[in-house]
C-alpha cells in the first residue's frame, strides 16, 4: 500500500483540525471542573458519541475486522450481547448515582459510597492500567502503520503521542470529547464504502452466505455446543461471562467511558448519553465486522499469510489497499489513526483525572487552591503521555505483555462490577465487604488464570477461559462482599441518601415528552438490539 | 456556562473539516479518476464519496451556524 501526496495532504489537514480544536477549547479551562469533566455542560449528543468513540479505539477497529474474519457474525455477541444491554442498564439504573452523587469519578463515588481504602484500591489499579492500556495503543498502532505503509515506529509513536499531547494538554477532557465525535464521524465515513463494497463483490448477503462457512453469518444457531462453533464458547458462557460480567464490568464501571456521561449537562443528558451511544454501537457490526467477513470470502487465503500462517488482523487493511484509490486511501488511513488517537486520548484523560482527584488530592496534596489542581491536571496529562510513549516502547521488547495487561483488565473489572451492583442496590453492603470483596475477586481470577496455566481447569478456547473467569471473579466478590458484609457494620442510612437505591430520590422525566425520556431510548435500544439478535440468529 | 454557550460548538470542527476533505478528495476525483472499476460499478469512488462527505461538512456547518444564530 502506497500514499501519494493527495493522502499525506489528508492526514495532515486532520492533524491541524484536532490541534486547533485543543486551542480554540484553551480559553475555556479556567477550573479544574472545566479541566476533567468540562464544567459538566456538553450536550447528551456529544457526550454520546464521544462515549462509543473512547472504546472505539483501531485495536477495536482492526480487531474487530479481524474476528468477522475468523468466527464471522458471531462476534457481534460484543456488541448486541456484551455492550447494549450494559449500556441501557448504566443509562436507566446506575446513572443516577454516578451523576446524582456529584462525584466526579468513579473511585470517588466507591469513597461516598463506601471508604477511602476502596476508592484508594480502585484508583491505583485503574491509573496504573489506564495509563498501561494507553501506551499499548500507542504500539499497536506504531506496528499497524509499519506493517501498512512501512512507517519508522519511532517516528509514529512520537508524533501521535505528541498530537494526543497537545489537544489533551490544552483542552482537557472537552478537547478529548470534541475530538472523539469528530473521529467517531471520520471513522464512520472512512469505513462505510468498505462495507458496502466487499460485501457487493462478494454478490450481496446472498453471495456472502453462499461463499462462507455453514454458521458463520449465523449468531445463536451453533450455541448449543462448545465445540460446534468457531469461538469454542456456549452460549451460557457466553452470556453469563460476556454479557454479565465482562459486558457490566467494562461499560458500568470503567471510568474511561463513565467520565463522559459525567460530564453532560445534567442528569437527563448524562442519562441519554449511553443510550444514545447504544444507537449507533448496535450497527457498528456492519461497518467493521460484515467487511471482515467479507475479505475472508472473496480475497485468496494467500493474502492472509505471513511467514506460513493466517494473519487476520490484515482483514481492513486488505479491504483498504483493494478498493481505495488515493484519496480515499488518506481518508482510510485518517480513520484508523483517529481510532487510535481517541483511544489514547481517552486513556490519558481519565488517567489525568483519576491521578489529581483520587491520588494527588487525597492522598499527597489535599486542600491546595482549585488552580493548584488544573496545573497538577496538565501535568499529570504530561506525565501520562510520557508513560504511555515508554510502556509502548515495553511492548516493543515484550510482545507478551499486550497479553498480560488484557488479562489483568479483567482480573479488576469482573469483580468491580458486583462491588458496583451490591453497593449501589443494597444498603447492607458495608465498606469492609466491599474492599475485601473486591480484593477476593481479583484473587479468584488470579486462581483461575493459574489453574488455567497448569492444565488443571481447561476450556475449549482462550475466550471460553476467559469469560468463565471473568464468572469466577464476579462470583467471589459478590459472594464475599455479602459475607463480610453481613459480619461487619454498615454505615447509617443517612449517609448513604443520593448513593444507593431505596435511599435515593429517582430522578423525575415528567418534565419531558415521553419521546424524549431516557425511558423511551432505552426501550428503542431494547427492541432494536432484540430485532438484531432475532434477524442473525 | 453551558455548553451552548461556551467559544465553541462541536458541529463547526466537524463540518469544517469534513468540508475541506470532501472538497478535496472529491476535486481529486474529478481531476484524477482511477481507470479501474469498483464492484456495483461504482467508477469514481473518490468524486462520489468526497461530495457525500462535502455536503455532511455543510450540513454541520449549518447546524451549527444555526444554533449560534438562535442563542443569539
Amino acid at each position: 500500500m502506497h500514499l501519494r501526496w493527495i493522502d499525506y495532504f489528508i492526514i495532515a489537514v486532520y492533524c491541524v483540525f484536532v490541534l486547533g480544536v485543543g486551542f480554540m477549547l484553551k480559553r475555556s479551562m479556567r477550573t479544574s471542573l472545566d479541566f476533567f469533566l468540562s464544567g459538566r455542560r456538553i450536550a447528551a449528543w456529544v457526550t454520546g458519541l464521544a462515549f462509543i468513540s473512547a472504546n472505539l479505539g483501531a485495536l477495536e477497529l482492526m480487531g474487530m475486522a479481524a474476528s468477522g474474519a475468523q468466527y464471522g457474525m458471531l462476534t457481534s455477541h460484543f456488541y448486541w450481547v456484551g455492550a447494549i444491554p450494559a449500556m441501557i442498564f448504566i443509562g436507566l439504573f446506575m446513572m443516577p448515582f454516578y451523576y446524582g452523587s456529584r462525584a466526579r469519578s468513579v473511585p470517588e463515588y466507591l469513597r461516598l459510597r463506601f471508604d477511602e481504602k476502596t476508592r484508594g484500591f480502585n484508583a491505583l489499579t485503574f491509573a496504573v492500567m489506564t495509563v498501561l492500556a494507553s501506551g499499548i495503543n500507542l504500539y499497536a498502532m506504531a506496528l499497524v502503520f509499519r506493517l501498512m505503509l512501512g512507517w519508522s515506529i519511532h517516528a509514529t509513536i512520537l508524533l501521535s503521542a505528541v498530537v494526543v499531547l497537545v489537544y489533551t494538554f490544552l483542552g482537557g477532557l472537552t478537547s478529548s470529547i470534541y475530538n472523539e465525535v469528530l473521529q467517531f464521524f471520520l471513522i464512520v465515513f472512512g469505513v462505510m464504502p468498505l462495507a458496502y463494497l466487499s460485501v457487493a463483490e462478494a454478490g450481496g448477503w446472498q453471495g456472502l452466505v453462499a461463499r462462507l462457512p455453514a454458521g458463520f453469518t449465523h449468531t445463536w444457531e451453533n450455541l448449543g455446543n462448545q465445540s460446534a462453533n468457531a469461538m469454542g464458547v456456549g452460549w451460557f458462557s457466553l452470556v453469563a461471562g460476556l454479557g454479565f460480567v465482562l459486558s457490566f464490568g467494562y461499560w458500568c464501571t470503567d471510568f474511561l467511558v463513565v467520565q463522559r456521561a459525567m460530564a453532560a449537562r445534567d442528569m437527563v443528558a448524562a442519562q441519554k448519553t449511553p443510550l444514545i451511544a447504544a444507537l449507533p454501537k448496535m450497527f457498528i457490526p456492519f461497518l467493521i465486522i460484515v467487511p471482515g467477513m467479507a475479505a475472508w470470502a472473496i480475497l485468496p487465503r494467500a493474502n492472509f499469510l505471513v511467514n506460513g500462517t493466517v494473519d487476520y488482523n490484515l482483514a481492513l487493511p486488505l479491504l483498504l489497499a483493494r478498493y481505495y484509490p488515493s484519496g480515499m486511501l488518506g481518508v482510510g488511513i485518517t480513520a484508523l489513526l483517529a481510532s487510535f488517537m481517541s483511544g489514547m486520548a481517552g486513556n490519558v484523560t481519565a488517567f489525568n483525572t483519576v491521578w489529581t482527584y483520587d491520588i494527588y488530592h487525597a492522598y499527597i496534596r489535599p486542600g491546595a487552591p482549585d488552580a493548584h489542581y488544573l496545573a497538577m491536571g496538565r501535568i499529570a496529562t504530561v506525565g501520562g503521555v510520557l508513560i504511555s510513549i515508554a510502556t509502548a516502547y515495553l511492548a516493543l521488547q515484550f510482545h507478551n505483555i499486550m497479553d498480560y495487561l488484557q488479562l489483568i483488565f479483567s482480573f479488576v473489572n469482573a469483580p468491580l462490577f458486583a462491588t458496583f451492583l451490591l453497593g449501589m442496590f443494597w444498603k447492607r453492603a458495608t465498606p469492609n465487604g466491599a474492599f475485601f470483596g473486591l480484593v477476593g475477586g481479583t484473587a479468584a481470577a488470579a486462581g483461575h488464570w493459574l489453574a488455567t496455566q497448569s492444565r488443571w481447569m481447561t476450556y475449549e478456547s482462550q475466550m471460553a477461559a476467559n469469560f468463565s473467569r471473568a464468572i469466577w471473579a464476579w462470583s467471589a466478590c459478590f459472594l464475599l462482599t455479602i459475607l463480610v458484609s453481613l459480619v461487619t457494620q454498615p454505615r447509617p442510612e443517612a449517609e448513604l441518601a443520593g448513593l444507593v437505591y431505596g435511599l435515593t430520590e429517582k430522578p423525575s422525566h415528567a418534565h419531558l415528552p415521553w419521546l424524549r425520556r431516557p425511558a423511551a431510548l432505552a426501550l428503542l435500544a431494547a427492541v432494536l438490539v432484540l430485532v438484531l439478535n432475532w434477524v442473525y440468529r | 456556562m453551558t455548553e451552548s454557550e461556551s467559544q465553541l460548538d462541536v458541529r463547526w470542527p466537524i463540518g469544517l473539516l469534513f468540508a475541506v476533505l470532501g472538497f478535496v478528495v472529491a476535486l481529486y476525483g474529478l481531476v484524477a479518476p482511477p481507470e479501474a472499476a469498483l464492484p456495483d460499478g461504482v467508477r469514481n469512488l473518490d468524486l462520489g464519496w468526497g461530495f457525500v462527505m462535502l455536503l455532511f461538512g455543510l450540513l454541520m456547518i449549518w447546524g451549527g451556524w444555526n444554533a449560534g444564530r438562535r442563542r443569539t
